[in-house]
């Protein structure tokens, strides 16, 4: 896969990196020249995918996420969102509209904004290996 | 997490403020809960106008606002909600189920 820039960020899974992790993206991303709402999108699908991790990957201990993005041609952003968490046992059920094995505070709707708010969206898991959320988004070239 | 609210005439209004996630979800969810168990307003206004980003926690926020008010049975109203917000409200369906007004888009 060629690419024209890249970059990677790691961290660990403390609920205070959501920001930084949506924010660093952004300023990645602001190079493709997006319009507000694309960024918008593109900050909101990295902090659904990025607290995922930190809420589920890693239920009794601090582990590692890792988000990586890479620019594509065409103006396409690539990002990826991987922990080596417990992985999730069911991916169908997970992507379910209002599912969630977590509690009052959240909404069972990140992966279906992660789904709305991208181009191409992928989801990965193993059971004690870790979860990989692979998504895309083709930026339109302001005039 | 901060906001400010005020009541008048049983209308309750709560301006939040910043950006909605995950890590000060649980936070809002409390505060508000103990705001509408305290004055056990007829409305309540969350008022978004300067809230700049939330993700589906900010969901999980006005769900359980909209419960706290259901049980007392009185009105929830969200206002002030800007761009970026509203895309996250509107890809939820939660435009559907809670009154909006002053959308800014």
């Amino acid at each position: 896969m060629k690419f024209d820039n890249y970059m990677v960020l790691q961290f660990p899974s403390k609920s205070c990196n959501e920001a930084f992790a949506r924010s660093a993206v952004a300023c990645f991303a602001a190079q493709l020249d997006p319009t507000m709402e694309e960024l918008g999108d593109i900050r909101t699908a990295v902090s659904e995918a990025v607290t995922n991790a930190i809420v589920h990957a890693y239920p009794d201990e601090l582990g590692t996420v890792t988000v990586r993005c890479r620019i594509l041609k065409d103006n396409v952003l690539d990002i990826v969102v991987k922990d080596k968490g417990i992985g999730i046992s069911d991916v169908e059920q997970a992507k379910r509209p209002m599912f969630t094995t977590g509690g009052a505070d959240r909404s069972g709707m990140g992966f279906t904004i992660m789904e709305s708010f991208m181009t191409a969206f992928e989801l990965s898991s193993e059971l004690g290996k870790g979860t990989t959320v692979h998504m895309r988004r083709k930026l339109s070239r302001r005039q | 997490m901060q906001f400010t609210s005020f009541l008048e005439n049983g209308k309750l209004t709560i301006a939040l403020n910043g950006e909605i996630d995950h890590h000060c979800a649980k936070q809002y969810i409390q505060s508000i809960a103990a705001k509408i168990e305290a004055y056990t307003p007829d409305i309540c206004i969350l008022d978004f106008q300067e809230v700049s980003f939330v993700d589906s926690s900010g969901i999980a926020v006005v769900i359980n606002a909209l419960r706290n008010m259901s049980q007392i049975e009185g009105r929830l109203m969200l206002s002030g909600i800007s761009d970026q917000p509203m895309r996250v409200f509107r890809a939820s369906g939660i435009d559907k189920i809670v009154e909006i007004k002053e959308a800014v888009s």
